[in-house]
């Protein structure tokens, strides 16, 4: 097996115990980017020699032998909205194409402190929306498990880069499933956290009143390590909760017994796929086997989710991305009239239509005269459902449910089309909408073969039963050996 | 027709934190272009604000000093537009929820009381500054002002001149300045002004359509500035035409006023709660915690010196318009200081230094235990006034202690009554017939003998006791 | 009762966006807003719009000056820039 096949836990200990360097893995995680990236498209920009200098730095504090993290030596992979000081973070976008911030972000900075080794920034949908990873500016990512599909998106070269193994891990990001539908989509493990739980501090905003940073692993037990690493309160985000936290290492137990998991009726109705149908009640069953009890309720508002979603992160995202407006960083048109054209023409040749979209919706929901019918009943929406989440963890402890209504997609599939592409996260922004942590984990594959994730939502600030209940399943299953052929 | 000028001022001036109101960077005026910058205030991709304490103590404290209630559930809110001098293309500010509503400031036109309403105070970021080049086509851009905290305080229309309005905008500085949320430095735009008139037949009480004015920076520019929109109005409407709602711009330099945009091109905002910073609990507590360090308000300063210290009006007005003289004068009384002579040297020798010399009294270099102390021994006759005056003036030149400028200069009275009969009787025997003179009732001669005996002492004959000796020996003769 | 394009001409230029007819149509904003839309048919009754989905309140930072970036990193990624400012078109308002 190749080093870079390895997962943190596997490659941490052989670190610590001198088998391996560092470097050697660092080398080793480079060249399989050289290898298979050409078809991946995962990578926006690798940083090989900045990255060689940290897995040395690595090596010379595990050879000093003091203590170190679980991420020390071990390669990062960061999504290319997360900032990196010194590095170009894009955003997928030609607006940000120069951009080098001269600041890491909260998450950067912790890698950095755990001594992890920040290999490059991976491929993503322009500024965080989309479903598919194709409205990237540079490139299309592809499903390392059938290269003419998409791997999902908006983390798509997150998830692309995880299950491709060219890369140890990933940090992603997910305003409204972007973290947990290319999971789904690409067989690895995604974990959106609950809101406040990692600092948004540095991540490029997208929306946010829903935005999260969270792990993209190979496995439950590295998803543990590396929510370890980032979680933790800012004093520079103020929504970033001050709370003490638990070791989420510790969590890691197969045992689910007693377990009480709901399963929304709503989320296996209409437009989802028999594929997808199967494997999520093989889930159910397998959880009842393996002690915990299931039941199927009613989760109100599922139908209007999407559409309050669209609303809430448009509108934010007009605000938010207002900024880039060719005067302090970013793209400026080289010929313009007047200040007003200088705006304009930049922004108009720096974002994609999908960007240009959800800034014209953003924009006529927040504008005089349709706040109230738009915005506001968005936000009351928002209460509803949750208000809906609330009762339903009255009774249970998990909600289980299918991640996507179908598995990957052809590239070129829906582009065309935005409202069926919207529609795709219907089981993942009632998550964001209520704040709340959930994970997916590998759950099985259709009959063309390619994977399905399946999601457990829980308790706000209870990611610890999620990694649980996630890990057992992990155990007690195979799906995740089964790795694509590249 | 006679028309009535309804006016409503919204003041912005800026608070004297430490820092700015979103990140640590110094909230500092002069700083070199573009020194006091960071990615949270530059509005770098990814950053996020985290709000200054003292912002909200301080709008508070503004609150508390202008009678406002203090809205206990307060949140932050996004105002999207477009400018460069704006690196988010949003200024954070608050729209429905401000920190204070529902106020008011008493003020003193020309001996009338009035008492004008305060709508809202609510806290917001200012802008960068734009400086424009001369000869080329560009602007430069200062984000150093990025982040500066303001406070936004709202008038409602209950003021009806300009002179009204020059006059709440000086009382209203005075409190922000007594309170020290402000410096209120006009020409540092410290302190800015957005103006709202309209017009009204007199008698009606139905408000006309108003024009807001933009870019009002100094005191008197606001009266002008005032008395050009009402004259420029009211031929409108004396010629039958309307007035449009619309934005104006002041030019101070014209000495006028030109439109900046009509209410077709007015902004829209497009306002919505801040996600990124949590709103804001005030508590009964920190309310109180607050109202204990607002110190006594200028008008009831004002009516106390009057009042209880027995100043006179004007007197007290002066010291009271100075918050700096105020302080001094407040520690020499409570020093034990006599208020009357405290303020005569306050409101007379030592402001015409300050003028003169073009100091602030801030610079004024002794303490009230020296000015007590000058006072003390210029009443119980130690020196006298023309000497205590010369005191004074060594006083702003030195640290030494009045006492020992008298000493240095040999200024101290003769007051040793045996020193002073001996002259006293030299006098009277060199001009012996200014008794028969006395006698006479040609009082004059007491004047012409008590100014021989301060020659004679070099003026440091003590004159009250010279007079007192000279009279008795003069009465004695008369009536022997 | 459908946006006009006029409307989103004008939300267009709310936006700085630079749209052309064409390109209006191919975004289809129409069909978004009216996807949008759907949340008409929710009753929400006087339910208060939420803003914040945590809890969280009174988050401050102290009134205490930490150093300022340098000035050179600050405008490092300025597309025009001179004598320690960044340069826009002249404006005056």
């Amino acid at each position: 097996m190749k080093l870079y096949e390895k997962t943190i836990h596997e490659l941490s200990s052989m670190l610590r115990a001198g088998e391996i360097t560092s470097v050697e893995l660092t080398q080793s995680v480079l060249d399989r980017i050289d290898e298979i990236d050409g078809k991946v498209g995962g990578y926006i920009t690798v940083v090989a020699e900045s990255a060689m200098e940290q897995a040395k730095a690595a090596d010379a504090k595990i050879a000093s032998g003091e203590e170190v993290a679980d991420l020390c030596g071990i390669p990062a992979s960061v999504k290319d909205n997360i900032c990196t000081k010194g590095i170009a973070t894009t955003c997928a976008s030609k607006m940000l194409e120069n951009f080098v911030p001269p600041y890491d972000a909260f998450v950067s900075d912790r890698i950095k402190q755990a001594g992890g080794v920040i290999i490059g920034k991976t491929n993503m949908d322009e500024f965080a929306m989309g479903a598919s990873n194709e409205t990237s500016y540079f490139k299309l990512a592809r499903n390392p498990y059938d290269l003419n599909k998409i791997p999902g998106g908006s983390s798509g070269g997150s998830a692309a880069v995880v299950a491709a193994d060219e890369a140890i891990f990933a940090l992603g990001s997910d305003t409204g499933g972007s973290i947990r539908q290319p999971a789904s989509f690409c067989s690895i493990v995604g974990l959106k956290p609950t809101y406040g739980l990692v600092s948004r501090y540095g991540l490029v905003a997208f929306a946010s009143s829903l935005d999260q940073i969270g792990p993209m692993t190979k496995d439950v037990t590295d998803c543990a390590i590396v929510l370890n690493a980032i979680a933790g309160h800012d004093s520079m985000d103020s929504t970033s909760a001050n709370i003490k936290l638990p070791d989420y290492k510790k969590a890691l137990v197969s045992d689910v017994k007693g377990l009480k998991i709901g399963v929304p009726t709503e989320y296996l109705g209409d437009g989802i796929s028999e594929d997808v149908k199967k494997a999520i009640l093989a889930a159910v069953k397998k959880y009842e086997e393996m002690g915990a009890t299931v039941e199927y309720f009613n989760l109100p508002m599922t139908d209007y989710a999407v559409s309050a979603y669209y609303i809430i992160s448009s509108a934010e995202a007009s605000s938010n991305l207002a900024r880039f407006d060719g005067i302090k960083y970013g793209h400026r048109a080289a010929s313009f009239e007047d200040l007003n054209d200088l705006y304009a023409a930049s922004r108009s040749e720096g974002f994609g239509s999908e960007v240009k979209r959800r800034i014209m919706l953003g924009t006529y929901v927040l504008s005089s005269g349709y706040y109230d019918a738009y915005y506001k009943k968005a936000q009351q929406v928002r209460t509803l459902i949750k208000n809906s989440f609330d009762r339903a963890f009255e009774k249970y402890d998990v909600i289980l449910s299918p991640t996507t209504t179908e598995t990957a997609f052809d590239i070129g599939g829906k582009i065309e089309d935005p409202v069926q592409m919207y529609l795709n996260d219907i089981y993942t922004v009632s998550v964001n909408i209520a704040g709340l942590p959930a994970i997916v984990v590998p759950g099985g594959f259709d009959k063309g073969g390619m994977p399905i994730g399946v999601q457990l939502i829980g308790k706000p600030f209870d990611e610890s039963t999620l990694i649980r209940s996630a890990y057992t399943f992990e155990q007690n299953t195979d799906f995740s050996k089964i790795r694509p052929n590249l | 027709m006679n028309y009535e000028s309804v006016i409503g001022l919204e003041v912005h001036a800026e608070l004297s934190t430490n820092t700015k109101i979103y990140c640590s960077c110094k909230n500092e005026f002069g700083l070199d272009v573009n020194t006091s910058c960071c990615p949270v205030c530059m509005g770098m991709p990814g950053t996020l604000p985290v709000l200054n304490k003292k912002v909200v103590e301080y709008a508070i404290k503004a609150g508390l000093a202008l009678n406002c209630d203090i809205t206990r559930a307060s949140k932050q809110d996004r105002k999207n537009y477009f400018y460069p001098d704006l690196p988010k293309a949003y200024q954070i500010s608050q729209f429905d929820l401000p920190l204070c509503t529902n106020g008011y400031l008493d003020i003193d036109v020309g001996g009338e009381k009035k008492r004008i309403g305060i709508t809202r105070i609510h806290i917001e970021e200012d802008a960068g500054k734009l400086i424009h080049s001369v000869m080329g086509d560009e602007s430069y851009v200062d984000f150093n002002r990025c982040g500066v905290p303001l406070i936004e305080i709202v008038s409602e229309p209950d003021l009806r001149s300009a002179e009204e309005a020059r006059v709440y905008l000086e009382t209203l500085k005075s409190v922000l300045q007594y309170i020290e949320v402000s410096d209120c430095k006009m020409e540092e735009g410290s302190l800015r002004c957005d103006i709202n008139v309209s017009l009204r037949p007199e008698g009606s009480d139905k408000f006309g359509t108003r024009s807001e004015m933009k870019n009002v920076s100094t005191f008197s520019g606001t009266q002008r500035a005032i008395e050009y929109e009402i004259g420029r109005q009211t031929e409108i409407l004396s010629n039958g035409g309307v007035i449009e709602q619309e934005t104006r711009r002041w030019d101070d330099g014209k000495g006028e006023n030109v439109l900046l945009r009509s209410k077709e091109e007015a902004h829209d905002y497009r306002y919505f709660p801040e996600p990124d910073l949590v709103p804001m609990i005030i508590s009964e507590e920190w309310i109180e915690e607050i109202r204990k360090e607002i110190p006594e308000m200028p008008d009831k300063k004002k009516a106390r010196y009057t009042g209880e210290l027995g100043l006179g009006d004007y007197e007290a007005g002066i010291i009271v318009g100075n918050k700096s003289m105020a302080r001094f004068f407040d520690r020499c009384i409570e020093l034990g200081g006599d208020a009357k002579q405290t303020a005569n040297w306050l409101q007379g020798d030592i402001m015409k230094y300050v003028k003169d010399n073009d100091i602030s009294f801030d610079d004024v270099p002794f303490t009230p235990e020296s000015l007590n102390e000058l006072s003390k021994i210029t009443s119980d006759g130690t020196i006298s006034i023309t000497a205590a005056k010369k005191v004074l003036a060594r006083m702003f030149e030195t640290n030494d202690s009045p006492a020992k400028i008298v000493d240095e200069l040999g200024l101290a009275q003769i007051s040793d009554t045996s020193a002073i009969e001996a002259m006293v009787n030299g006098v009277l025997e060199a001009n012996p017939q200014s008794f028969e003179d006395y006698k006479n009732g040609k009082t004059r001669a007491l004047g012409f003998l008590v100014g021989m005996v301060m020659k004679e002492s070099k003026g440091k004959g003590n004159p009250q006791i010279i007079n007192k000796m000279i009279l008795d020996k003069l009465e004695a003769y008369k009536n022997s | 009762m459908s946006v006009t394009k006029e409307e989103l001409r004008h939300i267009a230029s709310l936006s700085r966006l630079k749209l052309t007819d064409e390109e209006l149509d191919a975004l289809n904003i129409e069909a978004v807003i009216e996807f949008a839309r759907e949340l008409s048919e929710v009753d929400t009754g006087d339910e208060s719009p939420t803003n914040h989905i945590s809890d969280i309140h009174n988050v401050f930072r102290e009134d205490e000056v930490k150093p300022s970036f340098d000035r050179d990193d600050i405008l490092k990624n300025a597309p025009a820039k001179a004598r320690g400012c960044v340069l826009v078109p002249k404006v005056v308002e």
